[in-house]
């Protein structure tokens, strides 16, 4: 009953995503006040009914209800809990029902906040997302029912692919999926703002919180699933340049370049037509990132569901709204009205050439993982672009990227001053270099990148931070006085400053895996291998049990200086519900870094294949990944309340003063 | 500098970039693509040793020799002829003999394939599409795998 509850919800949602299609937008061109002010109250029972028919499909499988397909496909009733609810967007239906479930609360989300927007705006904004979540609704309930119900009911599901059975990637699809679908808001924006034919600073200030909050998302999402693949696949690595990692890294790109031009429109009211072509762009490499994962036309390490059916749904999804997108921009952009230019040396200058590397990185990302689909399409050869492509190219051009940023962020609007700027940023760049220098001395001999690598990433964090340590110290030296003065900076200054420095943490967690020491050996108890500073024994193999597998594990005790600092047991994992063997990595993380192993066969002669590593300062990969979404989070925090209520603002400046 | 001056300024910096943009990418596109044969393509095209490639197959029941310090041999087929590949290394979890594999590395002068990355899926029930397409090709495909993960549910 309640399954059918959830499936009669959605079908009523789609209705009412129609509904909040045609009435505003016909209202605004129409300029019909009462027609454009349905698009709220249809946004909230959107949502409302798509949340209702989400919260069914988890009631199925929390029950673990056989009788409904999916559930019976890819749940187990031994499987715990947690895996239970994660089991729901762990599979192709599911997964699509929560995007769309996104896509209708950010619906909400933007028609709660309605109030501070002109209506016409608010109206068309709401009418594209209702289009989009229109297709997907359509697409969910045609070609992906997650309701559908099997008869007679199996006795016990099929479980679910124990590779996915993992905290990491139990947490990872939805916050990728946040990151995507928040992206289609800024492509409302943009769609909406062409209809309603304006757009100036107002809107470049409406609409980058959502960008932000989309990006936030998207920079965890993206370090964990990078994390997970690490942990998860055994391989040691934690970017494969994979298509679908890429499928993910391009809207990023993109995404970050849109929050930098969105700035320059809200400031100095220019670059609007790049940001409206660059705010559909993000949304149209994020529905590709979908067509890619979910149509198959792509192997990947990552596909866990492949349907060609499907796959040419989405496609035709793809087709309208990025064909519909760019064809109206192509018609409307005319109609806008082109802010003046700039001088090269300033703020808004930097962050031009900013947006141009990462146009640049996005198509040379774009072409390296489409190429082999075109060539195959074209004349039949297979091949594969790797990673050698993705480094030859991103590299030359990210390397300057990173270098600008401090310059960049030190620069004045309007009209920089470089010669002042090198000037405050003389002892950031003295200090990298030092460190640069120190660190070659100390590793003579070993790889030349790390030391540079590392260089860089002091540069960022050293030059991100100069201009708070500045405006902090202004004053004079006494404590209370910078605090004070630390805690007058605005957000969104902070923000940026801990962005961009999450940025250089990351780069230097890169570098140093140049460092890092890989043995694959044959071992057996009582022997003993090298990891960088430690030295690993495998003690003994045994059998145990977990609650819904088998584990045959390697338990190997870390030593340093014939000290025993940890233990590590990695595994092979036989789930009860399927046959296939998974490896369980062992991981230790001593300070930054990590001690990482995995195992191939276990011989019957007692020893067992192992990949051992040593991978040093590794983990700041992805520390500096969640200080960037940080970042992001203090920055939205002082936009939004500017946003909301200038009135407030005026008051809490105030208040500093005081 | 007069207004018209730093719009060339900006359009020339603009056009250096994607300029250097396009001939990276063009670069190393000519550079750093590796093809994938099956077997039967390896040799009907006569590649030269020492080429990078991709190939692709079924794990020929019985080939697989393991030897000292993680050394593998097995033959991969697609059907139709077979090619013997060395790896040393840690293989996949879901390595198997009649399984698909997909396994990059370097044509040696003898005709064997010498490894340095192996590839089997996640899935079960999956064949990674490049196999796939390569039995096909030979005519020794059996039936889509997809069909039965829909089916199977009541097992």
């Amino acid at each position: 009953m309640i399954v059918e509850i959830g499936h009669y919800a959605l079908v009523l949602a789609l209705a009412v995503a129609m509904v909040q299609t045609v009435l505003p937008l016909w209202g605004v061109t129409s300029r019909d006040a009462a027609l454009m002010s349905t698009a709220r109250p249809a946004a909230f029972a959107s949502f409302v009914l798509v949340a209702l028919s989400y919260a069914a499909l988890t009631w199925a499988y929390v029950t673990s209800d056989f009788s409904v397909l999916n559930v019976a496909s890819n749940s187990h009733s031994a499987k715990p809990l947690m895996y239970r609810i994660s089991g729901v967007w762990a599979n192709h239906e599911g997964s699509m029902l929560l995007w769309v479930s996104i896509l209708v609360l950010f619906a909400a989300l933007v028609a709660a906040r309605a109030k501070d927007m002109p209506l016409r705006l608010h109206a068309a904004v709401l009418g594209v997302q209702g289009s989009i979540t229109a297709a997907f609704l359509l697409f969910v309930l045609v070609a992906s029912n997650p309701f559908e119900r099997l008869l007679p009911a199996p006795v016990e599901g099929r479980g679910l692919n124990p590779i996915l059975q993992d905290p990491g990637l139990a947490i990872h699809p939805p916050l990728l999926y946040v990151g995507y679908v928040g992206f289609s808001i800024a492509f409302s924006f943009a769609v909406g703002a062409l209809i309603h034919g304006r757009i100036d600073a107002v809107w470049a200030r409406f609409v980058r919180p959502w960008t932000l909050l989309a990006w936030i998302f998207l920079t965890i999402g993206i370090a964990m699933g990078s994390y997970w693949a690490y942990y998860e696949l055994g391989w040691g690595g934690w970017w494969f340049w994979d298509p679908v990692e890429n499928a993910s890294l391009m809207p990023w790109l993109a995404g970050t370049a849109l929050l930098h031009s969105t700035l320059v429109m809200e400031k100095r009211d220019a670059l609007k037509v790049w940001t409206i072509l660059l705010s559909i762009l993000t949304f149209s490499l994020s529905l590709m990132g979908a067509f890619l994962v979910r149509s198959g036309v792509l192997t990947s390490v990552h596909t866990f569901a492949t349907d060609p059916e499907r796959g040419r749904f989405i496609l035709a999804i793809l087709t309208v709204f990025i064909g519909g997108g760019f064809g109206l921009f192509a018609w409307r952009a005319a109609l806008l009205k082109q802010g003046g230019l700039f001088a090269p040396v300033s703020r808004e200058g930097a962050l031009v050439i900013n947006n141009l590397l990462l146009a640049a990185i996005t198509a040379a990302v774009f072409i390296g993982t489409l190429y082999p689909l075109a060539l195959e399409a074209l004349d039949g050869s297979k091949i594969s672009v790797g990673p050698p492509f993705f480094e030859a190219t991103v590299l030359p051009l990210g390397i300057p990227l990173l270098l600008l940023i401090p310059f960049g962020q030190s620069l004045a609007w309007k009209r920089g001053d470089l010669l002042g700027v090198a000037q405050r940023l003389a002892a950031a760049v003295g200090i990298s270099v030092l460190i640069t220098i120190a660190i070659f001395a100390w590793t003579r001999g070993g790889p030349v990148a790390a030391p540079l690598g590392i260089g860089l990433g002091a540069w960022l964090i050293l030059g991100s931070l100069t201009d708070i340590v500045a405006r902090s110290t202004r004053g004079g030296a006494k404590a209370s006085l910078i605090l004070r003065r630390a805690a007058g900076i605005p957000l969104a200054a902070w923000g940026s400053a801990i962005a961009h420095a999450g940025v250089g943490i990351s780069v230097i967690g890169i570098a140093a895996t140049a460092w890092g020491t890989e043995r694959i050996a044959q071992v057996r108890p009582g022997d003993m291998l090298d990891a960088g500073p430690y030295q690993v024994r495998l003690e003994r193999t045994f059998v145990r049990n977990g609650p819904d597998f088998r584990e045959t594990v390697a338990s190997f005790v870390i030593l340093s200086e014939g000290k025993p600092v940890g233990l590590i047991e990695p595994g092979k994992r036989v789930f009860m519900a399927q046959t296939m063997p998974t490896s369980e990595a062992g991981l230790m993380t001593a300070g930054l870094g990590q001690v990482y192993a995995s195992l191939s066969e276990f011989e019957p002669d007692g020893s067992v294949g192992v990949r051992l590593y040593w991978k040093p300062l590794v983990t700041l990969i992805w520390i500096g990944a969640i200080v960037m979404g940080l970042g992001g989070l203090l920055s939205m925090l002082d936009r939004r309340a500017r946003v909301a209520a200038p009135a407030r603002a005026v008051q809490g400046a105030k208040a500093v003063r005081a | 500098m007069t207004r018209k001056q730093k719009r060339l300024a900006v359009i020339g910096g603009m056009g250096a970039v994607l300029a250097l943009a396009a001939g990276l990418v063009l670069f190393s596109l000519s550079d750093s693509i590796v093809f994938f044969y099956g077997p039967t393509e390896v040799v009907e095209k006569g590649v030269t040793p020492g080429t990078r490639l991709r190939i692709g197959g079924l794990v020929v029941d019985g080939s697989v020799k393991r030897s000292e310090g993680n050394a593998v041999g097995f033959r991969v087929t697609d059907g139709n002829r077979e090619i013997a590949v060395s790896y040393r290394g840690l293989l996949p979890d879901l390595f198997r003999e009649g399984q698909g594999v997909v396994a990059e590395g370097v044509l040696e002068p003898g005709g064997s394939f010498r490894a340095d990355s192996v590839l089997a899926k996640h899935d079960e029930n999956y064949m990674p599409k490049e196999v796939a397409d390569t039995l096909k090709k030979q005519g020794q495909w059996q039936g889509d795998a997809g069909g039965q993960a829909k089916g199977g549910a009541a097992k």
